[in-house]
């Protein structure tokens, strides 16, 4: 017992440790996006007489939808990661579907080349990208990120669902086929909801990446047409121009987390280990 | 319901295993078929170009007189209990049993009136809102077979079913099996490694070897009449005894004894004259303790000395083992049957060992030099060459 209770105090005192760590940048950008731009400098954690402020998230909205530098990316970040998402999602299923059930031909060149493109440096592909996007009209649009959202993400979700579909006894696919189910029958009802786990890790995982996203996004917007948050910060400006517009900054940084937040915690409960306990024995 | 007629099936795999080699088998309508063998021998693969599972490479199979071959699973209207029963777990009990009846676009009264039908025969009306994951073994099997009855199929093919069960849950659900299916009437072909069960189950059991059927019968048949010296020594258990010996008119020289023939066994050798060397095949209760056999019945047989090595006792029976003087049997057959029990790495096994069953009531005991009677009439004989039951030949 003792020996347990220690045990548990050192990993407690661990993860603390660990937590304050990771927590303390994002609660100190908290900190700045709730002070004034007299106080935003002042390398202090509260601001001096407890001048918290909502100034900097106001500005945020101000203008509406044409006039705040802050909307349009945000609706940007949400429709594309989302559009990424379920594309790469949907596609990555069946690829994964099909290497893992089925012997084909080039089955391990698939894979290999996922996994190369994946390790591929991002930015070497930026220049020829910029180029071939600005003539074939694709610069500035939503298309225009997605595809190479997918490009980086699309790996990444199949190497994940063809471990996931490989734990599912085939057996469940025949007894679905045989019960009078087609072969997509069998995949849908069957199959798919077993590798939930598996899905919604990599959906996670694909919009994280697609959410984050700076380099691409930076190098192929030119607008508010389709720059996504990320890109957007840097084109704050100051209430003048010799103010940075440190708060403002901060501000939209504590707003891009939340949907994060949300979208995460939203899949997490899905992700249930021992899904598939009970399907068959021995 | 519909009979399925296997008509030269094969099965070879790309990478040239042939499975299944030529296979003629016709099952009745609403008959209890059994596809027994030791692991390997392609009974499993045969099911499932039943199923529709593998494709069939070579010869014609139909269910009730349509040929289908070509047909997917789904169109094939069979049900099939897996061996891992392969229930859906995320799927409650209820939900599993329906889910051949929703695919099927039956409506939902239909569908709840079935399941509900199924769940009382297999007595799981209180688990039907359990998950899979939750139930014991035995009820997992159970579920399985009510996805199976409630669809009313032309056929159900059940893949070693029990295997996966306990020893004495197995033979409770043996008889559950075995009085479902007698219910419902439904053709089944069921596949097992297990002869107890083959012997049990089915109205005729279907003996395959490396991918060749063997022997097709009844029960009493393939006990009685066996083929060949792998379906006598497949069936029964303990096994049948084999030793070499000598054919001389009408005589038969064992290592034990030599043995004037009678009855049946004469029957069997009739035909073959002048003096030939066979396989002799004899089953544990063709022995029995000599001072426990008396008058007419003695008759029949022939007594001698043998030596007891060990005495099983069962408390209804006891098994005598004892040795006897023997030269080698060469037997492609046997030694694969023996593979198959993994009697091969047991080096007191095999050769010259003789079980006999004896009544309980005898006294005999281990070390002792008894005196045993063998019964002349239910001798098997075997050609050493080709192990063709002479009977047969």
């Amino acid at each position: 017992m003792r020996h347990g209770s220690r045990e548990y105090g050192f990993w407690s005192v661990g993860i603390a440790l660990v937590l304050v760590f990771a927590m303390l940048p994002i609660v100190w950008i908290i900190s700045l996006s709730l002070k004034s731009p007299a106080t935003v400098g002042d390398g202090r954690f509260l601001p001096a007489g407890g001048n918290w402020t909502l100034d900097n998230y106001k500005t945020l909205f101000e203008g509406g939808f044409s006039g705040s530098p802050f909307i349009h990316p945000l609706i940007n970040s949400i429709a594309i990661a989302l559009i990424s998402t379920v594309i790469a999602i949907v596609l990555a299923a069946l690829a994964a579907y099909a290497i893992a059930r089925l012997d084909f031909p080039g089955k391990t060149a698939i894979l290999v080349g996922a996994l190369a493109i994946a390790m591929f440096p991002q930015i070497s592909t930026i220049g020829p990208l910029f180029d071939m996007w600005r003539s074939i009209g694709l610069y500035n649009t939503y298309p225009g990120l997605i595809i190479p959202y997918l490009t980086f993400s699309l790996p990444l979700a199949i190497y994940i669902l063809v471990a996931f579909y490989r734990e599912i006894p085939w057996d469940l696919e025949q007894a679905a086929q045989v019960d009078g189910a087609t072969p997509f029958q069998a995949f849908r009802k069957v199959i798919l909801p077993l590798a939930a786990p598996g899905t919604f890790t990599a959906a996670i995982l694909v919009f994280i990446f697609c959410w984050n996203d700076f380099l691409f996004a930076i190098t192929l917007t030119s607008s508010n047409a389709s720059r996504t948050v990320p890109a957007a910060l840097a084109f704050f400006t100051g209430s003048s121009q010799f103010t940075a517009p440190t708060g403002n900054i901060a501000a939209a940084a504590v707003i891009v987390t939340v949907p994060i937040i949300v979208f995460v915690l939203f899949f997490q409960r899905r992700i249930v280990a021992g899904l598939t306990a009970g399907a068959v024995k021995g | 319901m519909a009979e399925i007629v296997l008509d030269g099936v094969s099965k070879r795999f790309p990478d040239g295993f042939e499975a299944v080699k030529g296979m003629d088998l016709d099952v009745n309508d609403g008959e209890f078929m059994i596809l027994v063998g030791p692991s390997g021998c392609g009974k499993s693969t045969a099911l499932r170009m039943i199923a529709g599972l593998e494709d069939i490479t070579d010869g014609t199979l139909k269910i009730g007189d349509e040929v289908v071959n070509e047909l997917a699973p789904k169109d094939r209207d069979i049900a099939m209990v897996f061996q891992n029963y392969a229930l859906y777990p995320h799927m409650t009990v209820r939900e599993n049993m329906a889910f051949p009846l929703k695919l099927a676009k039956a409506p939902q009264e239909e569908v709840d009136q079935k399941v509900e039908e199924a769940a009382r025969i297999l007595d799981l009306t209180q688990h039907l809102d359990r998950r899979p994951a939750n139930l014991s073994g035995g009820q997992r099997q159970r579920v399985a077979m009510g996805r199976a009855i409630v669809r009313d199929p032309k056929a159900f093919l059940m893949d070693e079913p029990l295997s996966n069960l306990d020893a004495k849950l197995r033979v409770q659900m043996r008889t559950e099996v075995a009085r479902i299916q007698s219910r419902l009437g439904t053709t089944t072909v069921y596949v097992t490694h297990d002869q107890t069960e083959a012997m049990t189950l089915g109205d005729r059991v279907a003996v395959m070897r490396s991918g060749v059927l063997q022997q097709v019968g009844p029960p009493p048949e393939l006990y009685d009449n066996p083929v060949n010296l792998f379906v006598a020594g497949f069936i029964g258990s303990p096994a049948m005894n084999f030793m070499p010996a000598k054919l001389r008119d009408g005589t038969v020289e064992l290592p034990i004894a030599e043995v004037s023939l009678s009855g049946e066994a004469r029957d069997r050798v009739a035909g073959s004259d002048g003096e030939r060397s066979v396989i002799a095949g004899v089953r544990p209760e063709s022995f029995e303790d000599a001072s426990r056999v008396s008058g007419e019945t003695r008759e029949r047989g022939k007594t001698f000395k043998a030596k007891i090595d060990l005495v099983e006792s069962l408390g209804a029976e006891q098994y005598a083992h004892f040795q006897v003087q023997a030269g080698q049997i060469e037997s492609e057959e046997l030694r694969e049957l023996a593979e198959d029990a993994g009697a091969a790495e047991v080096p007191s096994s095999g050769e010259g060992q003789v079980v006999a069953r004896i009544d309980a009531a005898s006294k005999i005991s281990r070390g002792q030099e008894v005196e045993l009677w063998v019964d002349a009439s239910k001798l098997h004989f075997f050609d050493p060459s080709t192990g063709r039951n002479l009977a047969a030949s």
